[in-house]
């Protein structure tokens, strides 16, 4: 599946290790935040980097102490249309300061990605946008109405000559 | 009334090029339905019963003579010839070929409008009070702030799929005419100490579990507004039912987290926004929006109009129809003007498109070109001078827009139900015309009074059937169409749901049962200044259901 990270197609060095499965001894893991939360000592101890996936009721403040050991928060979307996962990236990234990569997972589609861009992820794993296509996306609109986690100056400051 | 700038202007073609794409890769294939669907939907596009109906947003429900002409053009172009005026101040076209959208949503961009979020699981159009800025009544003008709203909630990244639609009504005078108890956020304006700020209500709504919203804050300050309506939302995205649609909205979220731990949930995300995180308008931008509302410059006047007096005496009609449309002005001399879509035999809130053309020119010609629409289906005319009151009539009445039925019985709320809608358990339009027919003489429906009639097809409630003095609700026994009555229900200040009366009725039978309870209202009230609604509350629901039930 294409992985697309900072507006650019790179290799995908992570795997997700499903809760039943055996951890393995090498390479970059992300887990379950349950897992995560009974292994924490385990994971941590590795010398491997380590990330986790949040499905759409987990409570990202749980990670909050240990948002600078991980290099990885995957966001899960298993329906696009369940828009929890925009509040755990914007709370990760604006309330507790995340700067690790943010990847969004799932039913990622082409026209949802801006959004999620604007929410705070810098990754996505899509299965059928093409990265042409995506950056499109990211450059639909050329202002907005509203400050986010991306930082981009609202029209509202703008009009004023403040940036 | 605002006016875009550049950025806005950019924003919405933008969008219009957005859409047309996503409207390309659909007809391609590229995209399936259900991944076109939330897409199409944030655009207003919707798929009923017979075609595509297009819904388009009037902002707070305000709009210029240009636009209205642009909507008559749409109608004549693309439609068959009307559109229809929602209860939430938009436009709905029902026969627009969806290849055809892109053109008609570039058409409207032309005139500074768009369909943006006028559906979908995201927030929608901010309606408000359709008297704004002309009212007597009301402590300020809840327009700009409608405005900061609008710019804010659109395009949000955060809320755009949200576990249900979103609507949020403002309102800044006593007498509240935005329904603002049965939205999902409901704002009432006030002034405190000297400063503005916003009381707030979550949770109301309509459907099959309506509510009266619980209010979360007595006071708000503007400066913290959209951060408080962001800790709302956020509460709302995250703890919002998603596993049953008919449990998704945040009247069920407020009720089953209970009020308090609800208002609590919110002060506390409120109270964890970072100072990085506060949306920090500047006063520029606040001082830049509010400019946009200044009242017309209105010529003074002397609060009485000879001319205006000489016509009422004159012309009979003309004076039942001042008693029932026009509303006190703020200024003296002038007046607020309703213009009824509810003639007899018409569906409620249609227009054709000569008559949206007449009212784009008589805005021009005696109203400082500015139209409202009613969450009640009507137009208005905020500002009109007495004097040209009767100039203005005679060409109302001409093009069928001088119907004098404002806030009567006739002037019914009606979902278009079984003839046009789907999910209808029965025939929501011919009921109220028959009802219309059971009360037509106009002398009757003056001594009558306030009275609002709302019908609903099915419990959805597009008819707001809950919060009409009479409600009526169609419903499906056995393959029968049947009504059942609602009594004492009120979308106002003191906002209640109605209660059910008892068993439907057959569709033959709502009319003589309706005539009953207005005769038993006759008889029973105080004066003829006590409404309907107003004896119903004294009085309480036995008189009135024996009425109903006489015949039976
Ligand atoms: C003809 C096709 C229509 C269909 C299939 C339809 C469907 C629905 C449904 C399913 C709901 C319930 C949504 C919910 O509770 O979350 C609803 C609510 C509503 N609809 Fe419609 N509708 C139609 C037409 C209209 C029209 C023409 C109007 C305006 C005149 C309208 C105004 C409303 C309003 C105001 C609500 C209540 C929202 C609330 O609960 O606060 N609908 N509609
Ligand atoms: S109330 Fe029911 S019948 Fe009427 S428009 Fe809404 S969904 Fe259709």
């Amino acid at each position: 599946m294409p992985l697309i990270k900072d507006r650019r197609e790179v290799d995908d060095i992570w795997a997700y290790v499903p809760d039943e499965a055996d951890l393995s001894p090498g390479g970059c893991i992300t887990v379950s935040l349950a897992r995560f939360r009974s292994e924490t000592e385990l994971l941590l101890a590795r010398n491997t980097e380590i990330g986790v996936r949040l499905e759409p009721a987990d409570d990202p403040h749980e990670l909050e102490e240990f948002l600078d050991r991980l290099t990885l928060i995957e966001i899960d979307f298993p329906k696009y249309t369940d828009g929890r996962g925009y509040s755990q990236a914007q709370l990760l990234r604006r309330r507790m300061g995340y700067e690790g990569e943010l990847r969004a997972v799932g039913h990622v589609l082409r026209d949802q990605i801006l959004y999620m861009n604007r929410s705070g992820f810098d990754a996505f794993e899509t299965e059928r946008a093409e990265l042409p296509s995506v950056l499109d996306a990211l450059e639909e609109f050329s202002a907005v109405y509203q400050p986010a986690a991306d930082e981009r100056v609202p029209v509202f400051r703008r009009r004023h000559g403040k940036d | 009334m605002y006016r875009y700038d550049e950025f806005d202007t950019r924003i919405v073609k933008e969008r219009v090029e957005q859409f047309r794409g996503q409207v390309a890769r659909r007809l391609s294939g590229e995209l399936k339905e259900d991944e076109f669907k939330p897409l199409r939907l944030q655009n207003g596009v919707y798929l009923q019963l017979h075609a595509y109906m297009l819904r388009i947003a009037i902002p707070y429900g305000q709009l210029n003579p240009r636009q209205m002409r642009a909507l008559a053009e749409i109608a004549r172009k693309y439609d068959r010839g009307y559109g229809h005026f929602t209860t939430r101040q938009n436009i709905q076209f029902n026969w627009v070929a969806l290849k055809d959208i892109p053109d008609v949503l570039a058409d409207l961009a032309d005139v500074e409008m768009h369909a943006i979020q006028t559906s979908g699981n995201c927030i929608r159009n901010v309606t408000s009070d359709h008297y704004a800025g002309a009212t007597k009544d009301e402590v300020m003008d809840p327009r700009p702030w409608c405005e900061i709203i609008r710019q804010w909630s659109t395009f949000h990244p955060e809320f755009a799929f949200l576990p249900r639609k979103f609507k949020i009504a403002v309102t800044a005078a006593e007498h509240d005419r935005a329904a603002i108890k049965v939205h999902d956020i409901g704002l009432n304006m006030r002034r405190k100490d000297g400063e503005v700020g916003f009381e707030v209500h979550v949770g109301g709504g309509q459907g099959r579990t309506p509510h009266i919203a619980a209010k979360v804050s007595d006071f708000v300050p503007e400066s913290e507004l959209l951060d408080y309506l962001e800790a709302i939302m956020r509460v709302y995205n995250r703890f919002g039912r998603r596993d049953n649609k008919y449990k998704a909205r945040i009247k069920i979220l407020v009720s089953e987290t209970g009020e308090e731990e609800f208002r609590k949930l919110v002060e506390d995300e409120f109270a964890a926004q970072r100072t990085a995180e506060k949306i920090a308008l500047p006063q520029e931008e606040i001082d830049r929006i509010h400019a946009y509302f200044e009242p017309p410059k209105l010529a003074a006047k002397p609060a009485n109009s000879e001319s205006f007096e000489k016509a009422k005496t004159a012309d009979a009609g003309f004076a039942r129809w001042t008693r029932a449309n026009l509303h006190p002005h703020k200024v003296d001399g002038y007046t607020t003007v309703t213009v009824s879509l509810k003639p007899m035999g018409v569906a409620a809130g249609d227009a054709t498109d000569d008559q949206m053309d007449v009212m784009a020119d008589l805005a021009e010609s005696y109203g400082h070109d500015d139209i409202r629409v009613s969450h009640a289906q009507n137009v208005v005319l905020p500002h009109v001078a007495l004097d040209d009151v009767y100039e203005l009539y005679r060409k109302l009445d001409a093009a069928g827009l001088a119907t004098p039925n404002e806030g009567l019985i006739s002037d019914m709320i009606v979902c278009p139900g079984l003839d046009y809608c789907n999910l209808a358990n029965a025939r929501s339009i011919p009921v109220g015309m028959a009802i219309q027919e059971a009360f037509s003489d106009p002398d009757d429906q003056a001594d009558i009074g306030k009275f609002h009639i709302n019908i609903s097809g099915c419990i959805n409630a597009c008819g707001h059937h809950h919060v009409g003095h009479v409600g009526i609700l169609g419903v499906d026994r056995k393959g029968e169409e049947y009504y059942q009555i609602t009594l004492g229900g009120r979308a106002d200040e003191k906002a209640a749901i109605g209660q059910m009366a008892g068993p439907g009725l057959k569709a033959d039978d709502v009319p003589v049962a309706l005539k009953r309870l207005v005769d038993r209202y006759r008889e029973l009230r105080s004066s003829k200044d006590e409404t309907f609604i107003e004896t119903f509350e004294r009085e309480g629901m036995e008189p009135f259901k024996d009425a109903i039930y006489a015949g039976a």
